[in-house]
């Protein structure tokens, strides 16, 4: 693509930000691929606060990052999203449980690759995973983001964005003895061409958050489309398996498209 | 360019274009390493970082 291009590894930055400029070999714009969640937001932010162009932004891989704040972008978009309580200790989840029904599903606020990630079929497992929780020293494992268990097909949606523009569609399907359809975790992938209500709700859904790269997850319920999650730094390996447009490709002409603009 | 595994003693291949920071997972073993520098004569190789809390996507 005749572009010069500098592989930074995040892990040796050292950035004076005491000054009112910062010293930087960034280039035109920076395409964010750091895999710590901590380590990207905080590398954008600084880019962000010095003027540095960067996909996707540092409020995109914040809204992004933390499913509280994607799940409330996702409703105030009106796209359709599981329902969802946050319970701010302890001492509220069971409400919450029993105002959602159970099976309810547990997830961490930030967090990928399905970690953490579990269903509390009553209330006696729910105590189980609080127990479990409140012992952990971290306290955004203190506050809980319970989820309506979705009634769907051995499979999720993940569909990959670049702007206005769809890349990849794949089904995930979960493997034999899970029921997340993390990659990371086993699933398989198979491409499909989404239908107009799908791609529509995809679009939406990422201009919720904000826009850029982006992997959006749906799932197939029984009242139709709903999106649970946004992700900021796409990974693609299971999409690209089963999709013969180069992702990266589309990806790298999107970042470069971004500085024309 | 072939590297030997550490925990299994197994060989193996580099790619010729490997870049510094990826991973190659030894296929007998599974497991992974970091290629910490690329030289003239070869690669350098060192454990790869064990997934942490807030990694992924």
């Amino acid at each position: 693509m005749g572009l010069e291009t500098k592989l930074i590894d995040a892990r040796k930055l050292s950035l004076d930000i005491s000054k009112k400029r910062l010293k930087n070999g960034f280039g035109d714009v920076v395409l964010q691929r750091c895999i710590s969640y901590y380590r990207s937001l905080f590398l954008g932010k600084i880019l962000d606060n010095y003027g540095i162009e960067a996909i996707n932004t540092s409020q995109v891989a914040e809204v992004c990052g933390n499913k509280m704040l994607t799940t409330m972008l996702l409703a105030k978009a009106g796209v359709p999203t599981p329902r969802t309580l946050v319970a701010l200790s302890s001492e509220s989840v069971l409400a919450a449980a029993d105002l959602l029904g159970f099976p309810v599903v547990l997830k961490p606020f930030t967090g990928s690759w399905g970690r953490g990630v579990s269903i509390a079929k009553d209330p006696q497992t729910l105590d189980t995973i609080v127990e479990l929780r409140e012992a952990l020293p971290n306290p955004l494992e203190h506050m809980y983001y319970v989820q309506e268990f979705v009634n769907r097909p051995p499979r999720d949606i993940r569909i990959i964005v670049a702007g206005g523009e769809i890349i990849a569609s794949v089904y995930r399907i979960a493997p034999k003895d899970d029921w997340r359809t993390n990659v990371a975790r086993g699933a398989t992938t198979t491409g499909f061409k989404p239908d107009g209500a799908l791609s529509e709700m995809v679009l939406r859904s990422a201009e919720a958050v904000g826009g850029g790269v982006l992997g959006v997850d749906a799932m197939e319920s029984d009242n139709g489309y709903t999106v649970h999650e946004v992700n900021n730094t796409v990974e693609f390996k299971g999409a690209q398996a089963a999709t013969k447009t180069s992702i990266a490709k589309k990806i790298i002409s999107y970042t470069v498209e971004s500085v024309k603009r | 360019m072939e590297e030997t595994c550490t925990e299994c003693e197994a060989k193996m291949t580099i790619p010729t274009d490997a870049l510094v920071g990826e991973i190659i997972r030894c296929r007998e073993c599974g497991t992974e390493y970091e290629v910490s520098e690329v030289t003239r004569s070869g690669v350098k190789l060192r454990p790869a970082e064990v997934a942490e809390e807030d990694w992924g996507e």
